[in-house]
C-alpha cells in the first residue's frame, strides 16, 4: 500500500495523472508476467490471453 | 549528523559517509568485489564505510539515495509512448527489469539496509531520496574551495536531465537551468564511443585518447546534422539519427549513412577514420562545454565555476575551460561519474535538505585529496603479503622513498601503494604503477607488458606543483588528474618531416618532448600536480626522483591491468604484481622486488578480466 500511495502522489506532484491508468494496467500485468515466471499463476495468464 | 550517502543499480555502485558536513570516507563497491563497474548495493563499500569511522548502523541519521526512481520511470514511460509503436523490443527488454526491481527501488534499499544490518533502525523514516543532476551538482560545489559558484553538470543522462547549471551560494545550492532527455551531450559522445568501437560507459575515455591521432574532418557534419548548438551552449539533437530511445543500440543505419559505413567492430583493427572521428566529436563537445560555460558565466556573473558529472572527466575539454580563463577559477569533482553521486548526495541531504551551515577550509578543498578509500596499517600490510607467500624487507620511511627512486631512475616500472585508496576513477600515488617519464620506450613497455593495454592510450604524468609550468604550459592546481595542458616548447622535441608523415599510432613511438613517455601525439599531458599537504609520501618520492635526474615527472597509470577494477587490498596488489611486467612493488614500507619471489606464484593474468 505504501508503494501505490507513494506512486499517487508523485504523479499528483508531477501533475502526470494521466499517466496513472497506464502505470496501472502495467503494474498489474507485469506483476503477473513476474509472477508467472514462478508458473503457478500461468494457467490464469494464459486464460486472461 | 551522520549521513550515509549511497549509488548504485546503474553504473558505479558507491557509498560515502560524511558527519556533520566532513567527507569522512567514500568507496566504490568495484574495488571490494574486483568486478569493474559493479552496479549492485554497495555493501562492501558501505561496510568500509562505517568500520572506518567505528560508527554502529544504528547511529546512522540519514541514508541518501543518489538518484529518484520514479523520475526515472516517469521518463522511460514518456518516451516510449512518445515513440510507440516503435520502441517496443526495446519496452519489452526493460519493462520486466523495471516491474520486477527498479520500480520498487525504496523496497529493495530498506531490505538491503535490513539484511546487512539487521530489522530494527527505521530505515523507512531515514531513507531519502536526491535527484540525480542536484547530487552531480552538489558533489562538485560543497567540496569546493569556493564560497559562491556557478556549478555545470554534463552526462548521459539522469532521471529527465542530461545538462543542468546551478547556482551555489553559502550553504544553498539552486538549480537555474535544465536540458532534458534525449538531448544529451554525454550520449553524443557515447554514440560515437559506440560507432567507434568502443563500450559505452567506459569506452569514452579511449576515444578522447585517440582524439589527437585524427583530424576533426566529421566535425561539420556532426554540426550540421547530429546537434543544433545555439550561442548560448543549449542544444538539441536530432534523433532520427539515434537508436538509443528505442532500440537497443546507440546509433541507426541512417547515422551509419551519414559517415559513410557500420559502427567499428569491437577489438578490430583500428584506422585513422575512427582516429577522424574521435577528434571531430571531441572537438564538438569542446564547443558545447565552452559555449555553456560562457552562457553560465553571463547570466549568473560568477567568478567561480565547478564541474561534475560524467562529461566532466573529458580532461582535454576542461583543459581548454581553463585557457580560455571564462572563468576566474574552476574546480572539478575528482568523482564526477555516477560514484561521486554518492559523495553528492550526502552532502546535499547535510546542506540543502537539513539546511546545515558549510565550513570552508581557508582555499583548500573538502575532498582530502580523493584519499577517501581503505588504508593498512603496517602490521596488516606484512600479515597479508606473509599470507600470499610474498618475499619482502620492511625498510625505514627514508629508505623505502629512496630505493624506489633509484629503481624508478634505473628504469623500472614500480607498483605504489600508499596510504588510503582514491575515490573516484583516477590513481593519484596512492594505488598507481609508476615509472620514469624520460624513458622513450617506457609507454609502450606500460601499455603492453604491463596494463595489457591498447598501445594508442597514453600515460599521465605527476609532478611536483612547484615544478608544474617550467614542464607543462600551465601553472594551476590539477590534483585531481582532470587538466590537459601542452608540454613546453622547451622542452619538446620537433618531430623531423619523416616523423611527421607516420600514419596514426606509429607517431607514437617518436619520442617527442624530454618526458616522451607522458606526451601525446599532439604535446598534450594529462597532469596531476602533487601537494605536499595532501600526498606527503608521494610528494617525497617525487622530490627524490627530481634529485637523482633532475626530473620532477612521473608517470602515473591507474594500478590495475585492463578491465580490472584498481587494486585495494595489499593482496590485489600482489596479485596483480606477480601477473604482469612489474618489477618492484611497495606497500606501505614493504618493497618487494620481481627477481625475490616465488616464480610458481606468477600468474598469467592478462586474461583474467573480461576487456573493458
Amino acid at each position: 500500500m505504501g508503494f501505490l500511495s507513494e506512486l499517487w502522489a508523485f504523479l499528483r506532484v508531477r501533475k502526470k495523472l494521466w499517466l496513472a491508468p497506464l502505470i496501472i494496467v502495467m503494474v498489474v500485468l507485469g506483476g503477473l508476467l513476474v509472477l508467472a515466471q514462478g508458473s503457478v499463476i500461468a494457467p490464469f495468464i494464459y486464460t486472461l490471453f | 549528523m551522520k549521513i550515509l550517502g549511497i549509488s548504485a543499480y546503474y553504473h558505479d555502485a558507491a557509498a560515502c559517509l560524511v558527519i556533520d558536513g566532513e567527507i569522512v570516507a567514500a568507496a566504490q563497491e568495484e574495488r571490494f568485489t574486483r568486478k569493474k563497474h559493479d552496479a549492485n548495493f554497495p555493501v562492501n563499500a558501505i561496510g568500509y564505510c562505517l568500520g572506518h569511522s567505528n560508527i554502529a548502523p544504528g547511529e546512522i541519521d540519514h541514508v541518501v539515495f543518489y538518484d529518484k526512481p520514479f523520475l526515472k520511470f516517469e521518463r522511460l514511460v514518456e518516451t516510449y509512448l512518445a515513440y510507440a509503436p516503435k520502441g517496443f523490443k526495446s519496452f519489452a527488454t526493460s519493462l520486466p527489469v523495471w516491474l520486477k526491481d527498479k520500480l520498487f527501488q525504496k523496497t529493495v534499499i530498506i531490505d538491503a539496509l535490513k539484511n546487512l544490518w539487521g530489522k530494527d533502525g527505521r530505515w523507512e523514516e531515514k531513507l531519502l531520496f536526491s535527484e540525480h543532476h542536484l547530487s552531480h551538482a552538489a558533489s562538485a560545489y560543497f567540496p569546493s574551495p569556493f564560497d559562491r559558484a556557478a556549478v555545470l553538470t554534463m552526462d548521459g543522462v539522469g532521471e529527465w536531465t542530461t545538462t543542468s547549471l546551478a547556482v551555489g551560494r553559502g550553504h544553498e545550492l539552486a538549480v537555474h537551468k535544465e536540458i532534458h532527455f534525449p538531448h544529451s551531450v554525454g550520449l553524443l559522445y557515447s554514440a560515437m564511443t559506440y560507432y567507434t568501437g568502443f563500450k559505452v560507459n567506459s569506452g569514452e575515455y579511449k576515444v578522447m585518447g585517440l582524439a589527437p591521432y585524427g583530424d576533426p574532418k566529421y566535425a561539420k557534419i556532426i554540426k550540421d546534422h547530429l546537434i543544433d548548438l545555439k550561442d548560448d551552449g543549449s542544444f538539441a539533437l536530432d534523433m532520427q539519427y539515434f537508436d538509443y530511445c528505442t532500440g537497443l543500440t546507440m546509433t541507426n543505419e541512417k547515422f551509419d549513412a551519414l559517415f559513410g559505413g557500420p559502427p567499428r567492430k569491437q577489438e578490430s583493427t583500428l584506422t585513422q577514420r575512427e582516429m577522424d572521428l574521435a577528434a571531430s566529436i571531441q572537438v564538438v563537445v569542446e564547443e558545447v562545454v565552452l559555449k555553456l560555460a560562457r552562457g553560465i558565466a553571463k547570466t549568473t556573473g560568477e567568478k567561480n565555476l565547478c564541474l561534475a558529472g560524467g562529461v566532466a572527466l573529458n580532461c582535454v575539454a576542461n583543459g581548454k575551460l581553463l585557457r580560455e580563463r571564462i572563468f576566474e577559477r574552476l574546480w572539478i569533482q575528482p568523482a564526477a561519474g555516477d560514484a561521486g553521486g554518492a559523495l553528492g548526495a550526502a552532502l546535499g541531504a547535510y546542506h540543502i535538505m537539513l539546511n546545515r551551515p558549510r565550513k570552508l577550509t581557508n582555499g583548500i578543498d573538502a575532498m582530502k585529496g580523493a584519499y577517501l578509500g581503505p588504508e593498512f596499517s603496517q602490521q596488516e600490510i606484512m600479515e597479508r603479503l606473509t599470507r600470499c607467500g610474498a618475499v619482502f624487507d620492511i625498510l625505514t620511511e627514508d629508505e623505502v622513498v629512496a630505493q624506489t627512486a633509484q629503481a624508478l631512475a634505473n628504469g623500472k616500472a614500480v607498483g605504489w601503494m600508499s596510504g588510503r585508496m582514491e575515490f573516484g576513477p583516477r590513481a593519484l600515488g596512492g594505488r598507481s604503477i609508476i615509472a620514469d617519464p624520460r624513458s622513450p620506450t617506457m609507454q609502450k613497455l606500460l601499455n603492453l607488458k604491463v596494463k595489457y593495454r591498447e598501445s594508442f592510450r597514453p600515460f599521465a604524468p605527476s609532478v611536483l606543483r612547484e615544478d608544474v609550468s617550467r614542464w607543462f604550459e600551465m601553472d594551476d592546481d590539477s590534483p585531481y588528474m582532470l587538466l590537459v595542458a601542452d608540454v613546453v616548447k622547451a622542452r619538446r622535441r620537433d618531430m623531423s618531416a619523416e616523423e611527421q608523415a607516420l600514419f596514426g599510432i606509429d607517431k607514437l613511438n617518436v619520442p617527442r618532448s624530454e618526458i616522451p613517455a607522458v606526451t601525446h601525439v599532439d604535446y598534450s599531458a594529462r597532469v596531476q600536480t602533487v601537494h605536499k599537504e595532501t600526498n606527503p609520501r608521494y610528494y617525497a618520492l617525487i622530490e627524490r626522483f627530481k634529485a637523482i635526474t633532475g626530473c620532477p615527472v612521473l608517470v602515473n597509470t591507474s594500478f590495475n591491468v585492463r578491465g580490472e577494477p584498481i587494486v585495494c587490498t595489499p593482496e590485489d596488489a600482489f596479485r596483480c604484481f606477480m601477473g604482469t611486467g612489474l618489477d618492484v612493488l611497495v606497500v606501505g614500507t614493504a618493497l618487494l622486488s620481481k627477481a625475490a619471489q616465488t616464480q610458481a606464484l606468477a600468474a598469467d593474468y592478462k586474461l583474467e578480466y573480461a576487456l573493458d
